[in-house]
């Protein structure tokens, strides 16, 4: 056996003791669902984990009316330090119970658990520490004194980041003083009702997070419901540009964060290690399933040859299989469903007369499981560079010039991140100006922080989370909207 | 210099012929080799991002290597140990304990690996020879044995504060003493100030003063000093100097400063040295020293290794790591494994 | 004797100049009492395209330039203005029946909100961008960046609505870099055509402010569709389906501001300006080695 045999080293699943079934979590309590429930699984081998309830639409509007009783009665009348203390209170708990929230996380998720442990979950406590502090300084939110809540938030969370996109909603809803129903993902329920649970170790008062689990109509009941005042979405164009059209007419707030289709600028003075590795995690990182993933690879085609050399050479160290063990670098596709568009658009690639290449690399047999693909002789017309893949798919084009670079780059309707690589300070902040996108990472990428502002330009999405912006999307001026 | 086919020498490390007069590694910078010519090479190569390099030695080192990984690293670890004392109070005991140390690292378990070198000042490097006596490379190589090489510091070290004549009668003497690698330090001074060429003829003329009346050689590694350096960009530079030079290792320091063998330093050479490769088929040793005092320090460096140059790397002839302390927390590893106890210090020797 | 006068042509401001309704069609603007005023042009579905095209190759010149240079352009509106009070007071009494004394005072106000947002242009960036404290050895900025072209249903009735309405919905926009296309009062077309012309001889480049005359129900449907379009106020599109345009604006996640209660102007906020923002947070790597 080499040394890069590394022996399995899996993290206990023993830590996670989960149900055999969930029901919803409305108004401080597990109650049964109308709709038919469901089986969640691993998807790294298709093992049943537990039976989850559907919520239908009488279901959502008990959460509802919960939310909106926990809303009148309680959570907008409570001083804005004690819903810190609560928020608090919460981050604690994550933090304490972090292997666990990870190690189920990686469970049903397919996510490696070196990424859930040391990238999720982290995260996850940091926003509810962020966010808590801002509890008692809403008038510093920028919206004048004495801004007011918007009343009930619905939240819909997608199922590359379960625990993390959770955090992301709730923490600024609860610290703004709204009141939540949240809906999770139908594959990756699991960490939300276990974070129901901590939610009932911080005697949070009954009502002010309610989640609910379903499909897509359970989250069509929560958009379409007349009494929430606020619509928080993350994950596809084509379903949050439903949500904008249901929501048209009303006076609901929406905050939209959706596909992505990044473009990562290599220029040929880049600090060329780092960019590799900026690169690999760019793409490869949660396999592939991140809105902002860095999935087109533009280069300077003076170093193309060199930087894709390089890269296939680092990709051959990629490990791909077991979640939860510690050096898995690439785990399980969530669903079988994915992993049939990935596939589709990975043919459709090839059929274009791309070149796709991949390391050797086993599959496991049980599972849903793709191996990491880069695909060079990618044209700026072809669909695997134009459309979200979100799977472990780089399409490698090149460009000449800055301004070049800047134009491909721009050219998607979509507009959430970008990534530049270059050691030349002064091209970075213009080509940094030059891009129709949220977030630029420059000299790295798939940064994330509680304090830095999250969200799209044009199709990605309107509306920020992170940061003093990510509060105000859940506050109006004292004055009116 | 070794491309694969090519033997290995007595001390385990590969020899590098003077390519550098040749002219081969020399068509890289493109002119005569100038001050300027190598300014212009050196100072052309991209930066280094110190964020993202730090981030991914810091993402190499949570590999998590247990049970029978764990075993075959502790064991690889201890063959890749150059057991150092370098001691203004270094006796010519002390030399012969450390020499028994290498030789039976552990008396309470006969399988336990024995080390690639001892590392010494040069004026012990004749004690460390006799004491070794059949284990010493050479001589165990001639009985088909794999020996134990003895390394000698020199150039005045530390500080290579001195004249090129005392620096190259320093590695002469140790030469002459037996010493079968020779860790010279660069002039730093020469460096910061951009000097290159300097660096590079002194580096020249200590290969050349490693050559033996018979034909061999005392093979060379060069000590950066990146504690000194500082900065990645000029640890990266110097990497690439010193391998252009025709240093069979390089190596991060002396052990003497306050900032000695980070992963990071030690990734980024392991980065040179595997782009070397690339560009030229040769493949240059790299021996972090100083600093790494656990086995679970080691077993980063083994994963950096493994997963930056390959694992071709990890044997004697390309990869060290010079330490002292490091010993004794590996054979307190091994004991953990084979008991399935914990051990204890006074179940380990001093040396 | 009396001298005759001369009448003006009202015609469309886009890309700047000032063509004609590709279509060809005029209508006819009266006064209060019904009496003919003008003909304005009737713009089309083409003429909206036009504009929207005149609009978004405008963008980089503007959204590019300077903000203290936006600013200095936009209060040499208000400079430009300030000298045409007369022109202005007379379109508005003949246009929106205003006494003398009432039209001079909407002149005014039109006046001071663009002194009000040219004064916004480089202090935006400070006021709603952050330095962020990020857990990491990282420079992270958040700052606001305009979102392209918009296009904007200006008020339709209300006391000054044709003048202080359209500039209090225009001038927002244009504070951080927007380009935009307007539909103007149907009723009153008259201010903002005659604002055109200070703009056209302003320092606005052309394509930055594109104006159109016609009827709003049949050109927004257009402008709320159009892929190239980033935003839509509605702020004058309470009397349309303008559920319907949200909807549309919707297919290509169009920003949108839905219709403002009351007649009149848009109040002036920062919230308006910030509408049409877009925050953009740029992350590097700080590193002493």
């Amino acid at each position: 056996m080499g040394f890069l045999d590394y022996a399995p080293a899996p993290e206990s699943r023993s830590i996670v003791h989960l149900r055999q079934s969930y029901g919803l979590f409305i108004d401080g309590e597990f109650v049964d669902g109308q709709g038919p429930s469901f089986t969640t699984i691993s998807p790294a081998t298709e093992e049943p984990l537990a039976e989850i309830a559907t919520a239908d639409d009488a279901d959502v509007d008990r959460a509802v009316a919960a939310a909106r009783k926990a809303y009148d009665r309680v959570w907008s009348r409570m001083s804005g330090s004690d819903r810190g203390k609560y928020l608090f209170r919460i981050a604690r708990l994550v933090q304490e119970r972090a292997r666990e929230l990870a190690v189920a996380e990686s469970l049903n998720n397919g996510k490696p658990i070196k990424e859930s442990r040391d990238v999720d979950v982290p995260l996850v406590a940091a926003w509810f520490f962020y966010y808590a502090g801002w509890a008692d300084k809403l008038d510093h939110a920028g919206l004048g004194p004495d801004p007011r809540p918007l009343g009930v938030a619905g939240q819909i969370i997608p199922w590359n980041f379960p625990l993390l996109m959770l955090a992301w909603k709730i923490a600024p809803a609860l610290a703004s003083g709204n009141t939540v129903v949240l809906k999770p993902a139908e594959t990756t329920p699991l960490t939300a009702l276990l974070f129901a649970e901590i939610l009932q170790q911080a005697d949070l008062p009954p009502g002010v997070v309610n989640i609910v689990t379903g499909a897509g109509a359970t989250g069509q009941a929560l958009v379409r419901h007349p009494d929430v005042d606020k619509i928080a979405f993350t994950g596809s164009t084509a379903v949050g540009r439903e949500i904008a059209k249901a929501t048209a007419g009303t006076r609901k707030r929406l905050t939209l964060e959706l596909g992505g289709k990044a473009a990562n600028i290599v220029f040929d003075d880049a600090p060329i290690d780092q960019a590799i590795e900026g690169i690999v995690n760019g793409i490869f990182s949660n396999q592939g399933h991140v809105c902002c993933a860095g999935s087109r690879l533009l280069v300077q085609e003076n170093v193309h040859d060199d930087v894709v050399e390089r890269l296939k050479q680092r990709l051959t160290t990629l490990r791909l299989g077991d979640p939860l063990d510690k050096n898995t670098d690439i785990g399980a596709i969530n669903s079988a469903e994915q992993l049939a568009r990935i596939r589709e658009l990975t043919a459709a690639g090839e059929a274009e007369g791309a070149t796709p290449w991949s390391p050797p690399c086993v599959l496991p047999d049980a599972g849903f499981w793709f191996a990491p693909t880069i695909f060079t002789g990618v044209q700026t017309s072809s669909r695997i560079a134009r459309e979200e893949i979100f799977g472990p798919v780089l399409s490698i084009l090149t460009f000449r010039t800055p301004q070049e670079a800047i134009a491909k780059a721009n050219n998607t309707p979509y507009g959430l991140s970008a990534g530049i690589w270059s050691d030349k300070g002064s091209r970075v902040l213009a080509v940094a100006d030059g891009l129709r996108a949220g977030v630029v990472w420059t000299n790295t990428f798939n940064r994330f922080d509680p304090a830095s502002p999250f969200g799209g330009y044009k199709e990605s999405g309107y509306g920020r989370e992170g940061g003093r912006q990510g509060l105000a999307a859940y506050l109006a001026p004292s004055g009116g909207m | 210099m070794s491309t694969q086919s090519e033997p290995l020498l007595a001390s385990g490390i590969a020899h590098r012929p003077g390519h550098a007069t040749d002219g081969g590694a020399l068509e890289l910078l493109d002119g005569p080799l100038t001050d300027r010519t190598l300014r212009r090479y050196l100072e052309g190569i991209p930066g280094v991002d110190a964020v993202g390099l730090e981030q991914r030695a810091a993402g190499l080192g949570t590999r998590s290597i247990k049970t029978s990984s764990k075993a075959l690293a502790l064991d690889r670890v201890i063959r890749l140990i150059d057991l150092t004392t370098l001691e203004g109070a270094d006796t010519p005991g002390k030399v012969r304990s450390l020499v028994a140390k290498a030789i039976t690292p552990d008396p309470s378990d006969p399988t336990c690996p024995r080390l690639a070198a001892v590392c010494v000042y040069g004026d012990l490097a004749e004690v460390a020879v006799e004491a070794l006596g059949t284990f010493h490379a050479p001589v165990a190589r001639a009985a088909g044995q794999q020996g134990i090489a003895v390394a000698a510091v020199a150039t005045a070290f530390p500080s290579g504060r001195a004249s090129l004549a005392v620096k190259l009668a320093d590695v002469e003497y140790a030469v002459a003493a037996g010493a079968d690698e020779i860790d010279m330090v660069i002039d730093r001074g020469a460096f910061l100030s951009g000097r290159y060429l300097q660096v590079f003829d002194e580096i020249r003329a200590v290969k050349e003063a490693c050559r033996r009346p018979n034909g061999e050689d005392a093979h060379l590694k060069v000590i950066l000093e990146v504690g000194e350096l500082v900065t990645y960009d000029n640890a990266r530079r110097a990497s690439w100097l010193a391998v252009l030079a025709g240093a069979d290792f390089i190596k991060t320091s002396t052990g003497k400063v306050a900032s000695n063998a980070t992963l990071p330093m030690t990734l980024l050479m392991l980065e040179v040295v595997r782009d070397w490769y690339r560009l030229t088929g040769e493949k240059v040793g790299v021996k972090p020293a100083g600093g790494i005092r656990t086995s679970k320090d080691a077993i980063k460096n083994l994963v950096t290794v493994a997963e930056t140059a390959g694992e071709e790397w990890l044997q004697p002839s390309l990869f060290r790591i010079g330490a002292s302390s490091l010993l004794n927390d590996v054979l307190l590893q091994r004991q953990k494994a084979r008991t399935g106890h914990y051990s204890g210090a006074d179940y380990v020797t001093i040396d | 004797m009396t001298r005759l006068a001369v009448p003006k042509t009202y015609k469309l401001y886009i890309g700047g100049k000032f063509p004609r309704s590709e279509s060809g069609r005029t209508y006819e603007v009266a006064d209060t009492s019904g009496a003919f005023l003008a003909n304005a042009a009737q713009a089309s579905r083409k003429d909206a395209r036009d504009a929207v095209v005149a609009a978004r190759a405008a963008v980089k010149g503007w959204s590019g330039s300077t903000a203290y240079n936006r600013g200095q352009v936009l209060y040499r509106i208000a400079e430009l203005l300030e000298g045409r009070r007369a022109q202005f007071a007379d379109e508005l009494v003949r246009s929106e029946g205003l006494s003398e004394r009432r039209a001079a005072a909407v002149v005014d106000t039109a006046i001071d909100r663009w002194v009000w947002f040219a004064g916004w242009a480089d202090k935006v960036a400070q006021v709603l961008g952050n330095g962020n404290p990020v857990a990491g050895p990282y420079f992270n900025l958040s700052v606001p960046e305009p979102t392209g072209v918009v296009a904007v249903i200006a008020p339709q009735a209300g006391e000054g609505h044709s003048l202080t309405g359209f500039v209090s919905a225009v001038a927002p926009a244009l504070v951080t870099g927007n380009t935009v296309v307007v539909v103007a009062s149907r009723t009153a077309p008259l201010s903002a055509i005659s604002l055109s012309e200070v703009l056209a001889t302003s320092d606005v480049p052309g394509g930055v402010v594109n104006v159109l005359t016609g009827d709003p129900a049949e050109i927004a449907p257009w402008l709320a569709s159009h892929a190239d379009v980033n935003a839509l106020d509605l702020v004058g599109a309470g009397a349309l389906d303008w559920v319907q345009l949200q909807m549309d604006a919707a297919e290509t996640l169009k920003r949108v501001l839905q219709p403002e209660d009351g007649d009149g102007a848009p109040v002036p906020t920062l919230a308006r300006i910030s509408a049409f923002t877009e925050t953009k947070t740029v992350w590097h790597t700080k590193g002493l080695l």
